[in-house]
């Protein structure tokens, strides 16, 4: 009733091609932006902002990124936290070295650093499929934490191996070092996450995202009709690890303040593969609800004994958050194996036929 | 159908309300001490005792004194898993108690916990007393006002090792050409020794390696294996966990001599060896406190906290090693908080106020004394510019049914370390922008 497209017709092509075509959408969107921008930021306190929505938003910037690469181009990789880590070990590098470049564009720059290890690491991807990748993919992420690790360059032979975020400001504005308040912290990470979303919803709308779809679901039907795949495969790998490397940044500098390689490591990669499979294969939406899924239900589960006035031990609610974890992980793949995204377009068909779904 | 739409839409409107709940009461006359622990993961067998350390301290400031001074003591426990990332979402929800009572000071037990948390609870105005862990160069109060690490730290602990061994060895002309291993768990809490053991091994021409333990360190047979070939007189380790145990298995496995098998204070509890048994005994570990259950305050714990049931006591650790190091912990923080009450009054203390109490704290013999553990440690003052106080440490040796002491007291080499620090700290202020205050 409410959510129908009848009446609205497309008079040209720009029209019928955009992002969301239909009336409903375009307002939902544009609602979840507003509250997003005018009203989270004003209402949360520092605890949601900084331990609970800042890390949400970096790790569906990061889930966006992998879901580009093993949801659209089909390239199953288990790299994700190594990608991360190249990001953020090259933003503390350059900002170190060089502090007068503006943080924003360091972030960018060790972006493209990570692109760069991405295609690296891709080149097997031209010869090997599915789990062969995913073991090519594993040897990233140990071979560069192991680097991080052992070379003391990279992290300015400080004594413990571990990078600080230093203080760097933006317009004046303080937006990583510990002064940096929560709320420029949100807005940075949002703004990224903003930005970077509508840019991958372009790119799978484009040329670039059919080329990887076709990859994906036939590469040798692919290669016949004239899609290239060294160059499809490596975009691939350049831009889903561009998307992780500003993560992996956006991660030490504007959520953590401070890492050691063991930040991102395998588990990291391991829980962003989650997001995107709970979320939902090849859907930028779902990357995002799945980013909201791993990040948001365990802090719930683990609050929640205390939220009802429970007298539980720490370490009992941990356990009981493990196992009902687990359990809702098992339970949302046996009624909807493919994620979040298809739960919402099947709510969305139903809506359309609403109130008579059959 | 039903039943699976009710059920996700229960799940995300529970989700939704997680956060609400954070109400604010009016302000309570309290003492409110942030408990970061770790009681499940492979950190457990050490983080188990650290918890009921501190939990069964503050019962018995309530319980035996009515709080600190009159005023009530709260604590609240998160669990962090030994992982950095839950840990800052633990600080940000301790920062403040559920009755708006800002935290005291928070004791991280987790030296990658305590990176996390330096910038940040110098912004947050709240003390950190990472006791013996931590970034050293915090023991420069000049660069770091709001972080504590006495009574010593990781590199004075390393060149007491070094003074240890050559003590053993016959003097310091006979460490040219003895062979050290340092096997380390492979984190910045691990590396933190590596610095100082590196200038000694020069110093002395000693032949150091260092072999790292990857993170959680249950898998240690190529380390060993290593070490069987480079047959090392010494080995060192800073481990942690899980990682402790599954070392000194290891080490039996090959045969290597347990009285040259020496940990650091956190590769030395109860629960570090009697997982390997038998094959234990002999195996050494550094400390800064006596071991056991034979001083005065455990039997207040057994009588305040326990009702008198020893064997509950002791089955939360009572008298382990972590837990007697948590006690002390614990006294160190209730002490600078009476510090500040003596010269703000004996109302509820804000962090400024503790961080001065901190700065002046000066535990006496005399004080341990009424403190019920008088010979457990050494007294203890400490000042603006010294955090650390480069506090000599003990070696302890575990019989196969307890730890006995070893060795007098070593004082670690400060001409050596205090430079080490000192140039860490600017290095430290220099990347964040930090100019120093003047002590």
């Amino acid at each position: 009733m409410f959510y129908r497209e009848t009446g609205q017709f497309k008079t040209n092509y720009q029209k019928d091609q955009q992002v969301f075509p239909i009336a409903q959408d375009r307002v939902f969107v544009a609602l979840l932006l507003i509250v997003a921008f005018g009203v989270v930021p004003f209402v949360a306190n520092e605890y949601w902002l900084q331990a609970i929505l800042i890390p949400f938003l970096i790790f569906s910037l990061a889930a966006v990124g992998l879901n580009l690469l093993t949801g659209y181009a089909g390239q199953v990789s288990l790299g994700t936290g190594a990608f991360m880590a190249v990001g953020a070990y090259a933003t503390y590098k350059i900002t170190t070295n060089i502090p007068e470049i503006n943080i924003i564009i360091v972030f960018l720059l060790s972006g493209g650093i990570a692109a760069l290890v991405g295609i690296l690491f891709g080149l097997p991807s031209l010869r090997i499929k599915g789990f062969y990748l995913a073991v090519a993919t594993l040897a990233a992420q140990f071979f560069i934490l192991w680097l991080f690790n052992k070379v003391g360059w990279f992290y300015n032979d400080n004594p413990s191996g571990t990078i600080t975020a230093p203080p760097r400001t933006l317009f004046g504005i303080m937006i990583s070092g510990p002064r940096a308040t929560a709320e420029v912290r949100y807005f940075v990470a949002l703004i990224f996450l903003v930005g970077f979303t509508i840019v991958a919803k372009n790119i799978v709308r484009g040329r670039i995202g059919r080329s990887w779809m076709a990859i994906r679901d036939m590469d040798i039907a692919a290669e016949i009709i004239g899609i290239e795949p060294l160059k499809t495969k490596l975009m691939a790998f350049a831009v889903s690890s561009f998307y992780c490397g500003v993560a992996g940044a956006l991660s030490v500098f504007v959520w953590l303040g401070s890492a050691e390689t063991e930040a991102f490591d395998i588990f990291l990669s391991f829980q962003i593969l989650f997001m995107i499979i709970i979320g939902g294969l090849g859907s930028i939406m779902g990357s995002i609800v799945g980013a909201a899924f791993i990040t948001l239900v365990p802090i719930f589960l683990t609050n929640a004994p205390a939220l009802f006035g429970l007298p539980i031990s720490t370490d009992l609610s941990k356990h009981i958050e493990e196992i009902v974890f687990g359990g809702l992980i098992v339970y949302l793949l046996i009624v909807e194996p493919h994620g979040f995204a298809r739960l919402w377009q099947i709510g969305k068909e139903k809506l359309r036929q609403w109130p008579f779904p059959y | 159908m039903k039943f699976r739409t009710l059920f996700l839409g229960a799940l995300v409107a529970a989700v939704g309300v997680t956060g609400i709940a954070v109400q604010k009461a009016a302000y309570a006359a309290e003492q409110f001490f942030p408990m970061l622990v770790y009681r499940t993961g492979p950190y457990a067998p050490s983080g188990i005792p650290v918890a009921n350390g501190f939990r069964d301290y503050y019962t018995l400031l309530n319980k035996r004194d009515g709080g600190i001074n009159g005023v009530t003591v709260t604590f609240e426990e998160c669990e962090t898993k030994y992982n950095t990332k839950l840990g800052v979402e633990c600080y940000e929800k301790l920062k403040k108690n559920s009755a708006g009572a800002k935290a005291t000071l928070f004791n991280p037990f987790s030296t990658g916990i305590t990176y996390q948390l330096i910038p940040k609870a110098t912004v947050d105005e709240i003390p950190i007393l990472s006791m013996g862990y931590g970034r050293t160069a915090a023991a420069d109060g000049r660069y770091f006002p709001w972080v504590f690490n006495f009574p010593t730290t990781y590199w004075s602990q390393a060149s007491a090792f070094i003074k240890y061994v050559s003590r053993q060895e016959g003097g310091w002309d006979k460490l040219k050409g003895v062979k050290i291993a340092h096997v380390y768990h492979n984190s910045a809490y691990g590396k933190e020794a590596n610095p100082t053991l590196t200038a000694l091994a020069k110093i002395y021409g000693i032949k150091l390696t260092l072999l790292a333990v990857d993170h959680p360190g249950q898998e240690q047979k190529a380390t060993w294996l290593q070490i069987r070939r480079l047959k090392p007189d010494w080995v060192f380790m800073s481990g942690w966990g899980v990682m402790n145990s599954v070392a000194i298995k290891e080490a039996n496995a090959i045969n290597f001599p347990m009285d040259h098998f020496v940990g650091n204070w956190w590769s030395g509890s109860e629960g570090d060896v009697i997982p390997a048994g038998k094959g234990s005994i002999g195996y050494k570990s550094a400390a800064f406190h006596g071991a056991g259950a034979n001083w005065k305050i455990h039997q207040d714990i057994i009588k305040h906290v326990y009702g008198g049931d020893a064997a509950k006591a002791k089955a939360n650790n009572l008298g382990e090693v972590l837990y007697n190091r948590t006690l002390v912990n614990a006294m160190y923080g209730s002490e600078a908080v009476r510090t500040a009450m003596a010269k703000y009054g004996n109302k509820p203390m804000t962090g400024e106020q503790i961080r001065w109490g901190l700065e002046n704290l000066d535990v006496t013999e005399k004080r341990l004394g009424e403190l019920g553990m008088k010979g457990m440690l050494l007294p203890i003052k400490i000042s603006c510019a010294d955090h650390e106080t480069s506090g000599p440490i003990i070696i302890q040796q575990w019989d196969g049914t307890k730890w006995n002491i070893v060795s007098k007291w070593i004082k670690p080499m400060r001409e050596i370390v205090r430079p080490m620090v000192e140039k860490a700290a600017k290095a430290y202020a220099k990347e964040n922008n930090i100019t120093p205050r003047s002590c």
